[in-house]
């Protein structure tokens, strides 16, 4: 206790919000997971090119299905390529694309939502009507079918993504925007007569913003696991870049004689997966809020 | 009457471990015996440690607490260091608990009859055949008209004074030795409360049992308890027989505390205990009251006073108390009010009609208005210049939902608001020009809900400012701090959260958003209710000293009589969302007319002994407002007749503006009142 009994009214200084909430998240065991699979995923996605064994695409005859060795530390393919290579660079695509897909996806759902929130009405019953009938839509049917119409490739992945999963999001955001909308501090700035934007922007929009981080990281592992999928699918990169679906799809037929070349990526994507719920778990205790409550897609 | 303690407290001192890592107390050296057949009630303000001594004596400790030193003995054994399945046995069996809200603790989906049977076939004191008429008589216990129709009911179709017997059923229902109730009726309307008061107080005297009454509220503990415990910052500062405890206790804090409270009879505004409280951990080597106390010496501060015997009876934990003596537990003159001439008439309530029924779909496809009787009816009030109007009136009565038609949060059903002579009101905000906008501000019961916790104080007080005067920079901080100064807070708050301020210091913030926006109107909507009595006087007074500064008109709405009484010239009471009576302060609270004012007040717990509720009304749950006639033909006393059922009262005007909606001739009304009793003969007043 700083303030001594003769000082009542002396107060700390305030701590920053954001070192307050990544020491909390640190504290936890799971958050200590988290953060590290992530970070060092990003750091693998970012820095790979330097330092990655081998060249990605190149073959050898000599060696093909090895088993890790010391040359090769985790084998080679069906074309004998350097696994491990391809795989700490088999997420940059799937992170890449999911890394931009994600805030666009949670900025335009979570700024529909807390509209929809704070307006109500006709609008925002017919919307919802909309956006429950797109959920009832199988998300793999939905992306191949855009995919099918205008084709494959990172121009139209990034806006598919973002726009299919920022459905759910608009929930989110609207339903944690109508926990805050029925507060007195709304209510006071509407009798004040502040404007509709001028509410969402003040009032609204810290508010919601916790619950929206922690609905972006989810929808973050969502989406990697949707864009593997893809490329699994053989919608997503085209080969020979290196890409964990396609590794996984490649080398399924081969399971039996050689596991190697389709665990490692399945390895790799999973500690990602993984590493951004427990994040995001953490997050969520951090800031307080309970997912329990939140609906889930 | 009384037996041997069975409740005992020993050097009892239970703490959390901080941030720091230190041990900090929440209870200090607790000493407190509980006879049976003895009613002891503890009191203090938020966050003094009453309901943590009141747990403690049923062996629980909430999440985080540990005990630091000392015993609480149940009939010679300690409950906290009792294994879990021992203490089970103890806990319902021989000592039960009455929470605060308990509709929340009643299982809903569960019918009462069936809840009382679970319970007591938990105890196993009564034979399964016998439950149904057990049920039956434990419900009786607790007066509920009927019992056999609510032991089928489910706990949502019953009122809330209804839950909390059912509650003390429950409690009742295993038979206990002791009974703990932690705040039973805070939450409750005035007349309910009154009455689960008179049924406490009767199960406390026919059943000779112990039981220990936690609660703030000094009037409730008046009526019920023959020995009152004084807590402050975790300490027993002062026990003693509930009279002088009341009238002439020995200790400055117990004191303050009294002088803070506002009361029917007075009209002046009450007296403000300086400062606040020390934070667990907080408190120095000396005495706990010391910051605050008017008579401390340096002896105080360098050692802590222990609890010692008085003369009178009692303990005290204070040096000086025959000094004590000098510290009022009354205010006497400054009057709250300046009654008398006011300006022209700034707000016109005429005819006002507010509803809540929605459209439904088939209404909507139909082109039919929406069904139902509506919320609010038939108010007409005029607010002059300057003047203070109070709304009274309990739960669902419809004075929130008037303030928010004014502040165009709701639009009006029928009627018309015409403001300031510029003619009608839009009814929304949307439609409302900016000036009428800025003249009307409101300030809210809650500050933690009314003030965006993610914002600092300057942020709050930035948004009016910007708004209305589009002031930015240097001249928006300084106007800020000046504002803060107003309402007594220095500059170095703008920095801080809402979290890191104290309840009254909150409502500051509030107050001094809505005052920077140089309203005409203010429109207060129970400022009070959230806060500690000794922060309500200082709340109560900053608002005066605002109004007679800028000369501002409130519109002051509270569920509590005495502070209405306290800073009101003109006060409405409200049932069901119509008028009942409309009058001068002085006139309305002198010679109540209405039979409902007159339940109202005759239902208000003083803290003064003796002091003895008039029970009138019904204690019935009303959910809507009737179709035709009076609002308070179903729980009236003094029902005239059929008429009542089917014609609106008339306004009866007893002069100077004292107006009576009544079907009763005035001169009855004004001969039939029951004078309120302060003696502490007989059983309470039921007519």
């Amino acid at each position: 206790m700083r303030a001594g009994p003769t000082t009542p009214d002396a107060i700390p200084a305030r701590p920053s919000r954001l070192v307050a909430v990544i020491r909390e998240m640190l504290s936890r065991p799971s958050g200590c997971i988290g953060l590290f699979l992530v970070v060092a995923h990003v750091i693998l996605a970012l820095l790979s090119p330097y330092f990655a064994p081998f060249d990605f695409k190149a073959m050898n005859a000599n060696a093909i299905l090895a088993p890790p060795d010391t040359t090769h530390w985790l084998g080679t393919d069906q074309l004998g390529r350097d696994i491990l290579t391809r795989t700490i660079m088999g997420g940059r695509q799937a992170i890449l694309v999911t890394a931009i897909a994600t805030p666009l996806a949670v900025a335009w759902g979570g700024l529909l939502g807390i509209y929809l929130g704070l307006a109500g009405g006709r609008l925002d019953d017919i919307l919802m009507r909309v956006v429950d009938a797109f959920l009832a839509l199988p998300w793999i049917l939905k992306m191949l079918l855009m995919i099918v119409t205008f084709g494959t490739g990172v121009g139209v992945l990034i806006p598919t993504l973002a726009f299919f999963y920022g459905i759910p999001v608009i929930r989110i955001a609207r339903a944690a925007t109508q926990n805050i909308v029925a507060r007195d501090f709304v209510l006071a700035a509407r009798a004040r007569g502040h404007s509709r934007v001028s509410i969402m922007r003040r009032e609204l929009f810290g508010n919601v913003l916790d619950a929206l981080m922690v609905e972006g990281a989810m929808r973050w592992s969502w989406m990697l696991l949707a864009f593997t999928s893809l490329s699994f699918l053989g919608f997503g990169v085209s080969p020979p870049t290196p890409d964990w679906g396609l590794m996984i799809a490649d080398s399924r037929n081969f399971m039996a004689i050689a596991p190697w070349p389709a665990f490692a990526p399945v390895i790799a994507l999973s500690s990602l997966i993984i590493g951004i719920n427990l994040t995001a778990d953490a997050l969520a205790k951090a800031l307080g809020i309970d997912r329990a409550q939140a609906a889930v897609h | 009457m009384t037996g041997d303690v069975l409740i005992d407290v020993q050097n009892l001192s239970i703490g959390f471990k901080g941030r720091s890592g230190k041990l900090l107390p929440v209870l200090r050296n607790i000493d407190l015996g509980v006879r049976r057949g003895e009613t002891v009630g503890i009191v203090g303000e938020s966050g003094s440690g009453k309901s943590t001594l009141a747990l403690a004596m049923m062996g629980y400790l909430k999440h985080g607490l540990r005990v630091i030193s000392g015993q609480s003995l149940f009939g010679g054994n300690d409950l906290l260091a009792m294994p879990a399945r021992e203490l089970q046995r103890i806990r319902g069996g021989k000592i039960a608990l009455i929470p605060q809200n308990s509709g929340q603790s009643l299982s809903p989906n569960l019918r009462v009859g069936a809840q009382l049977a679970e319970s007591l076939a938990l105890h196993g004191k009564v034979a399964p055949s016998a439950f149904p008429q057990r049920v039956t008589e434990l419900l009786q216990q607790v007066r509920l008209p009927d019992p056999a129709a609510i032991a089928s009911r489910y706990p949502h179709e019953l009122s809330g004074g209804q839950q909390q017997r059912v509650a003390i059923a429950m409690a009742l229902a295993g038979d206990p030795e002791a009974l703990l109730l932690d705040e039973p009726t805070t939450g409750l309307d005035v007349t309910t409360q009154a009455h689960i008061l008179e049924l406490l107080s009767d199960i406390a005297a026919r059943y000779s049992k112990a039981m220990v009454y936690v609660s703030h509220d000094l009037g409730a503990i008046a009526r019920v308890c023959s020995r009152v415990v004084v807590m402050y910052a975790g300490e027993i500062i002062l026990d003693g027989g509930a009279a002088t405890v009341l009238t002439n206790p020995g200790h400055p804090y117990a004191r303050g505390l009294l002088a803070s409270i506002p009361r029917l009879a007075n009209p002046s505004l009450p007296l403000a205990l300086e400062g606040r409280p020390p934070p667990p951990g907080g408190v120095g080597p000396g005495c706990s009251f010391v910051e605050r106390c008017a008579i401390a010496e340096a002896a105080c501060r360098a050692e802590r006073p222990g609890l010692q015997p008085l003369l009178a009876g009692g303990r005290v934990r204070c040096r000086l108390p025959e000094r004590a003596g000098s510290i009022p537990t009354r205010r006497d003159g400054k009057p709250g009010s300046a009654s008398g001439s006011f300006g022209e008439p700034l707000v016109r309530l005429s005819n006002l009609a507010i509803s809540y029924a929605r459209q439904s779909l088939v209404d909507q496809l139909l082109g039919r208005k929406p069904q139902g009787v509506p919320t609010v009816d038939r108010v007409d009030i005029d607010i002059r210049q300057g003047e203070v109007v109070g709304l009274v009136g309990e739960s669902g009565s419809g004075k929130s939902t008037i303030l928010k038609a004014i502040a165009g949060l709701v639009a009006p059903a029928g009627g018309e608001i015409t403001y300031d002579r510029s003619g009608a009101l839009p009814a929304t905000v949307e439609h409302r020009r900016p000036e009428q906008l800025r003249d009307i501000q409101l300030i809210f019961q809650n500050p933690d809900e009314s003030l965006n916790p993610r914002h600092t104080i300057e942020q709050i007080l930035a948004q009016p400012l910007q708004l209305y005067f589009g002031l930015s920079g240097d001249a928006l901080r300084e106007r800020s701090i000046g504002i803060l100064e107003r309402v007594r807070l220095g500059a170095h708050y703008l920095d801080r959260l809402p979290s890191q301020l104290s309840g009254g210091e909150k409502q500051r913030v509030a107050i001094a958003r809505a005052f920077a926006a140089e309203p005409k109107l203010v429109l207060c909507d129970e400022v009070t209710s959230a806060l500690d009595v000794s922060v309500q006087a200082a709340v109560l007074d900053l608002l005066d000293q605002l109004r007679r500064d800028s000369g501002t008109t409130y519109i002051f709405v509270s569920h509590d009589l005495a502070v209405v009484r306290a800073l009101s010239d003109r006060v409405a009471v409200l049932y069901q969302g119509r008028l009942c009576e409309i009058g001068p302060a002085a006139a309305v609270y002198s010679r109540p007319c209405h039979p409902y004012t007159e339940a109202l007040m005759g239902a208000v717990l003083e803290p003064e002994p003796g002091a003895r509720p008039v029970l009138m009304a019904e204690d019935i749950m009303e959910l809507s407002p009737p179709p035709k006639g009076c609002p308070f033909q179903r729980r009236c006393h003094r029902k005239v007749g059929p008429i009542c059922e089917s014609t609106t009262p008339p306004q009866q005007d007893a002069g100077a503006g004292h107006v009576i909606h009544c079907h009763m001739p005035i001169e009855d009304l004004a001969s039939a009142q029951i004078v309120r009793t302060w003696d502490n003969a007989g059983p309470p007043h039921v007519q």
